[in-house]
């Protein structure tokens, strides 16, 4: 068993609409893979899908992860095998603290794997100074985590409860689904400075982002450009710099709409 | 034997009951005589019996509420308006029956009263059957008791204050409650004494068919401050018991009442109670009003700022599961200058369950100065599920302020999605979700209150989801 995520020609539809029209992809553990796209390439469908949003309907093909099918298992437990998601768009849940959501996150990770929620993984105050000491990784004030739950934050807090959430989780493969967005450049450098720092030779990390802005702090190894929902063009971290000259139109007006 | 009606039975812990030891049940039913026996069993003075009688008439008088939750299920005839459980009452719990004492072993009453309150009073059918507080709090003055013997040991405080914040007349059910009332709480807090652990009174009823009609008169005089906080829970029967309380609090200048309830009668309960609060001036009063359990409630407690200055706030939690029909909600009254109010609503319907906001926000002309706030969430859990809101608000003075929210919403997907992207299951998402909606009223809870209330917001979401 190996711990690669397998894309395998995948085919998406939502609410009745194509939108990944046979996308494949490996991610290797300790690999870095960009994916870049313009607007309504599928970038994000191809976030969600992964996660295994329900609205998001695989038609054909598969994803495979630990040499196992993902399709049909429920978001909690491909998070449980060690898949995480950076959203784009992070869901505000007023009332719940964010401490308490990461509580109650890393017990259902790290308990036992049963999916038996509730049951401490770690004792409190191990909980207590791990969340601290990733919280000053990421410039965070202690007080944030009394704070509820993507209420209120800025974009910027967003996404560095995102990146937070990542750090407590320690997963094992990793989308970041444009942490870009929204972001100043040194929010965008403390955020990357926290994912480099989580990244190692266990972790295969996908970055979905619409600029080559965030490349130059998380480096890839490997770059796909995504057009009408398949993958046009792969390289290396020279593709995205060229992108960057060029534009996507090239890969835009080739291929024949969808 | 107690039959077991089609409930989330595993979800309701409480729903067990004991074999009956009474020294007194009286006859089903309801008439003149009954009331002038319990009056005569209780040995009362001849003005309480004629303030029964004349309650019962306005009781035969009064319409059934033609509003709000289907009452039909509501039989008069078979009701048990008054069993008396014990012969005494203990001021410790060894002199409390073993059967009696055990349920409320069952129910944690004797260990939270170790703990952290100050007092706690424990009614079994009709009667307080154990009753205590705190030494200093009894040195200083403060009188807490239940109403019975309240209105043994201090009758001319009684008599000049019951039925004066809640009259007989006022509605069918307080009608009934004055002319059958039995237990409950009394209690009276000097000038400037400051009650700071809770005071505790917890209701069981353990009958079949049984009526529960206590009646709890709250004065706080100049300055003080007093948190009360009810309980209560029932076995669970195939028919349907009553439980119809008035309550009665009056702030005086300067002073805090917070009454706090966690209501959690099994689902075959009819809950319909009145409760209402005088402020005086620069007094703040506090419903903070958790509603679980019973099949139905109709409960809007109310709070008339009269004085210059009063404050009220109520808190309003309600939770309708499978056949329960919350209606709930409250009143303020600003009668005076300068008085300010915050109504906090949430509610949450799931299973099929029904709940409703009703509330009067009502500033009189002349209460120039006044600021009222009212937010009512409902969140709603599935398609089954219904959540109304009738907000009347009748504002006669044109110098305030007023402010009125009000939302709908369910459970979203993305945010289920959302936190299930984090490894917790769907039914935990949801609960993590209705936690954090009703969190700015828990959070006014008292720590071991507010564990309560998310234990049994938890063991209410068992078994399904959205």
């Amino acid at each position: 068993m190996t711990n690669e995520l397998i894309i395998k020609d995948l085919h998406v539809q939502v609410e009745n609409k194509l939108i990944l029209k046979g996308l494949s992809l490996r991610i290797r553990q300790g690999e870095i893979h960009a994916i870049m796209g313009p607007n309504g390439s599928g970038k994000s469908t191809l976030a969600y899908t992964l996660m295994g949003h329900p609205r998001y309907q695989v038609l054909k093909g598969d994803i495979l992860y630990k040499g196992q099918s993902l399709l049909g298992l429920a978001p909690d437990e491909r998070a449980r095998m060690g898949l995480f998601l950076a959203f784009q768009y992070p869901v505000a849940i007023p009332g719940l603290s964010l401490a308490n959501f990461l509580r109650a996150a890393v017990d259902a990770v790290k308990g036992d794997q049963q999916g038996n929620n509730g049951k401490p993984s770690i004792p409190v105050t191990e909980f207590r100074r791990r969340l601290n000491e990733k919280m000053a990784l990421l410039q965070m004030d202690n007080s944030f985590a009394q704070r509820y739950l993507n209420e209120g934050f800025s974009g910027g807090e967003k996404k560095r409860a995102e990146i937070l959430q990542m750090a407590m989780l320690e997963p094992e493969i990793v989308i970041l689904d444009e942490t870009d967005s929204g972001l100043d450049i040194d929010a965008l450098r403390v955020v990357a400075q926290g994912v480099n720092s989580l990244v190692g030779p266990e972790m295969g990390v996908l970055v979905i982002t619409h600029y080559q802005r965030i490349l130059n702090y998380i480096k890839p190894q490997f770059v796909h450009i995504l057009a009408h929902g398949q993958i046009v063009a792969s390289g290396g971290p020279e593709l995205a710099l060229q992108l960057e000259e060029e534009g996507y139109d090239r890969y835009t007006k080739n291929a024949n709409g969808g | 034997m107690p039959a077991k009606i089609d409930v989330d039975l595993d979800n309701y812990k409480y729903g067990f009951s004991v074999p009956e030891n009474y020294v007194f049940k009286a006859r089903k039913g309801l008439d003149e005589d009954i009331v002038r026996e319990i009056s005569w069993i209780k040995g009362e003075p001849e003005w309480m019996t004629r303030f029964r009688l004349q309650a019962y008439q306005a009781f035969l008088q009064k319409p059934m509420p033609t509003w709000g939750a289907d009452l039909s299920g509501v039989r008069f005839d078979d009701i048990y308006y008054y069993i008396k459980p014990t012969e005494r009452q203990g001021r410790s719990w060894d002199e409390v029956p073993q059967e009696i004492r055990d349920t409320f072993e069952r129910l944690g009453i004797p260990e939270a009263e170790r703990k952290f309150l100050a007092g706690v009073g424990a009614q079994y059918e009709s009667e307080m059957v154990y009753h205590n507080i705190q030494k200093n709090l009894a040195e200083k003055g403060v009188i807490f008791l239940d109403m019975d013997s309240g209105l043994r040991q201090y009758p001319e405080i009684v008599r000049e204050f019951i039925g004066t914040v809640v009259p007989p007349e006022d509605n069918k059910f307080a009608a009934l409650n004055s002319a059958v009332w039995s237990g409950g709480s009394f209690i009276y807090v000097p000038a400037g004494v400051h009650v700071e652990l809770p005071l505790q009174a917890y209701f069981r009823i353990n009958a079949r068919d049984m009526g529960q009609f206590e009646r709890t008169l709250i004065i706080a005089d100049e300055g003080s401050y007093v948190h009360y906080v009810e309980g209560c829970t029932a076995p669970i029967y195939s028919s349907d018991s009553l439980h119809s309380a008035v309550v009665e609090i009056i702030a005086k200048r300067g002073a805090r009442v917070r009454y706090t309830t966690i209501q959690n009668w099994s689902r075959n309960v009819y809950n319909l109670v009145t409760k209402r609060a005088i402020a005086h001036q620069e007094a703040t009063v506090e419903w903070v009003d958790c509603n679980l359990g019973s099949k139905v409630t109709m409960k809007y407690p109310a709070i008339w700022l009269m004085g210059p200055g009063a404050r009220g706030e109520i808190l309003s939690i309600v939770f309708a599961g499978k056949g329960q029909v919350q209606d709930a909600g409250g009143k303020i009254i600003h009668a005076a200058p300068h008085t300010s109010s915050v109504v906090t609503s949430k509610s949450i319907s799931k299973g099929g369950g029904r709940t409703i906001y009703r509330g009067l926000l009502k500033v009189v002309a002349g209460a120039s100065g006044s600021k009222s706030n009212v937010v009512c969430d409902a969140l709603i859990l599935d398609e089954h599920s219904a959540s109304d809101t009738i907000p009347t608000i009748e504002i006669e003075e044109s110098n305030v302020a007023i402010g009125h929210e009000a939302t709908v919403s369910k459970v979203s997907e993305e945010q289920l999605f959302y936190l299930q992207s984090r490894g917790i299951d769907e039914h935990r998402a949801a609960t993590l979700i209705v936690s954090g909606f009703i969190e700015p009223v828990v959070k006014e809870l008292p720590m071991e209150y507010a564990l309560e209330m998310n234990r049994l917001i938890d063991l209410e979401m068992e078994g399904s989801v959205g």
